[in-house]
């Protein structure tokens, strides 16, 4: 069973409390922008083997959406953040490092 | 290759079982090949048995990383339907449901295709009217199939509970020639007919990259050394993203986990299958009697073959609604696969920035019915180098050009 922390509330949710999002962190492109681009931000998807960045919502709490660093080989997780953080924050990166030496960061 | 023949049963009987040979050889690589598959799925071996039975390529290898078939195709509960709304996907699934009716004449090997009917149950007005549309699409598209109430539903299966407390059956869509399959006996059966034609299948060979100069693959690099190639078919299912990164480009596709479950085995109780699309749950009942169920997909991306139990609960509620009597039912196995979505729930059968390099994917939560179709449309563009009816319509840059197969509206759980 999947169990994330809401960085708002504290609450270690389990997965039946959370609304999954997708990935985290996409640079959002629209009117003006290349048709590359657009479809690049609305479909491609990085969706690696191991460390993933992605958006939950608490949907049976508080209803906010907040993100989370995950493995998805081995489903570990590597904390949560706010959802406001433009990139993930220092001590996630951090945690990560520590557990995946060979990380090459986000691509 | 041998052929399998009641004669060569009673043969076999009187020499004690001892002339059957191996139905496929295990070579050892070769420096180079004209075309590899990597993926021995039944998409990839399907690819590979009509590039050598309907375009004369046979210097072949199809490459696995694990077992042949292990993958998707032999965890997937077998619906095969071709009821589609959609023009481009009652095409592919419609050629592969027929080939599916000819697989054991064609291949010499007992597919157990077996077309039971396939029933999708209609429990809200939305799907009502969804389900008569298709009715109307299908007549036109040549597929047979027939929106029927509440009476007929109850008529073709009789324990079902149509007066569901939650979502009573209002009706349903019902193919007559849908049904099931076995699904390592599509693999098999088209492993041994490919090594019968000379081609190389090789397991537990996993590739590790892509290699390529000025825009085309010049093979790949494996566990068991490098491989050389003219052409190359990526058919990896929800590995397709990791492939498509070796090969140096990205896919509109996502990786999550699909699960399944069997019953113990109970008397004949239900001889077709029965998909609830709104409680998310269909099931069907195996030759040996097993009850065979499943669901919904997880909806966060994930590698490793086991699925949130929530799906699980979420799954045998809803069929235990349907379906009462198998509430006191024990469930003997339950497993995942890693299945690969698109945004639009259709599949992907394209060229891709590499010239020489085709991939085959996409096909997320109901690719097993779609193998032989599949197999037929991406072996034409492999051999051709560009797409054939059956395949056009599927390219990667439908994304770019806002021309999506949206299946996903006509079927929330699209096995
Ligand atoms: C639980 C479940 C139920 C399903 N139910 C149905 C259903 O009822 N009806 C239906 O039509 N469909 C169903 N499906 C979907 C169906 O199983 C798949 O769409 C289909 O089997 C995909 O076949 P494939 O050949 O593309 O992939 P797979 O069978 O997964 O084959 C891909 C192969 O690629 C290999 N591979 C991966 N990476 C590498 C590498 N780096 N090097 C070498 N080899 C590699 C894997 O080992 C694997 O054998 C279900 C799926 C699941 C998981
Ligand atoms: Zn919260």
């Amino acid at each position: 069973m999947l169990i994330l922390t809401c960085p708002y509330c504290g609450i270690r949710c389990d997965e039946t409390e959370l609304a999954p999002g997708g990935e985290a962190h996409l640079k959002r492109f629209g009117p003006g922008s290349t048709d590359e681009a657009f479809e690049a931000y609305l479909f491609e998807r990085e969706n690696p083997m191991g460390v993933h960045f992605e958006r939950w919502r608490h949907a049976y709490g508080c209803g906010r959406w907040f993100l989370a660093a995950r493995d998805t080989v081995t489903l570990e997780v590597f904390g949560t953040y706010k959802a406001q953080m433009p990139e993930p924050p220092e001590e996630i990166v951090a945690a990560i490092r520590a557990r995946r030496p060979e990380w090459e960061g986000r691509a | 290759m041998r052929r399998y023949s009641a004669f060569a049963i009673a043969r076999e009987a009187l020499r004690h079982h001892q002339g059957w040979e191996r139905a496929w050889r295990s070579p050892e690589p070769k420096k180079r090949y004209k075309v590899i598959v990597i993926g021995a799925g039944g998409h990839g071996l399907a690819t590979a048995y009509y590039l050598g039975k309907n375009h004369g390529i046979r210097d072949i290898a199809v490459l696995d990383k694990g077992w042949l078939g292990g993958g998707n195709t032999g965890r997937n509960t077998t619906i095969i339907r071709s009821n589609y709304l959609q023009d481009p996907s009652a095409a592919i699934y419609e050629k592969a449901r027929s080939l599916y009716e000819t697989f054991s004449l064609d291949l010499n090997y007992n597919g157990m295709f077996s077309p039971r009917g396939v029933l999708m149950l209609a429990q809200t007005h939305h799907e009502v009217r969804g389900y008569q549309r298709t009715a109307h699409a299908n007549a036109l598209q040549g597929v047979e199939t027939e929106f029927v109430g509440p009476e007929r539903v109850k008529e073709i299966v009789p324990i079902i509970n149509i007066e569901g407390p939650r979502y009573p059956v209002l009706g349903g869509l019902w193919q007559p020639r849908g049904g099931t399959a076995r699904h390592d006996a599509i693999a098999w059966g088209y492993a041994r007919a490919c090594s019968g034609m000379g081609m190389d299948i090789i397991q537990k060979c996993a590739v590790t990259g892509v290699r390529s100069e000025g825009g085309k693959v010049t093979g790949v690099t494996t566990t068991r050394g490098d491989i050389d190639c003219e052409k190359l078919a990526i058919v990896v299912a929800g590995h397709s993203g990791h492939l498509a990164d070796m090969a140096g480009f990205r896919l509109p596709i996502e990786s999550v986990a699909l699960q399944a479950l069997v019953s113990e085995p109970i008397k004949p109780c239900m001889d077709c299958v029965v998909m609830a699309n709104t409680v998310h749950g269909y099931m069907s009942q195996s030759d040996k009697g097993e009850m065979v169920i499943g669901g919904g997909a997880d909806g966060h991306n994930n590698y490793t073959q086991r699925g949130s139990f929530l799906h699980v609960e979420e799954t045998v509620r809803a069929l235990v609604e349907t379906f009462p009597m198998i509430s006191r039912l024990k469930m003997l196995r339950q497993w995942g696969g890693i299945v690969d979505m698109t945004g639009d729930r259709s599949p992907i059968l394209s060229k891709t920035p590499l010239g020489n390099c085709f991939i085959n994917c996409g096909w997320g939560t109901g690719g097993f019915k779609a193998i032989p179709g599949s197999g037929w449309a991406m072996a034409e563009l492999v051999a051709k180098g560009e797409p054939g009816p059956l395949a056009a319509e599927f390219g990667l840059d439908r994304f770019r050009e806002g021309r999506f197969i949206d299946e996903s509206v006509a079927a929330g759980v699209a096995h």
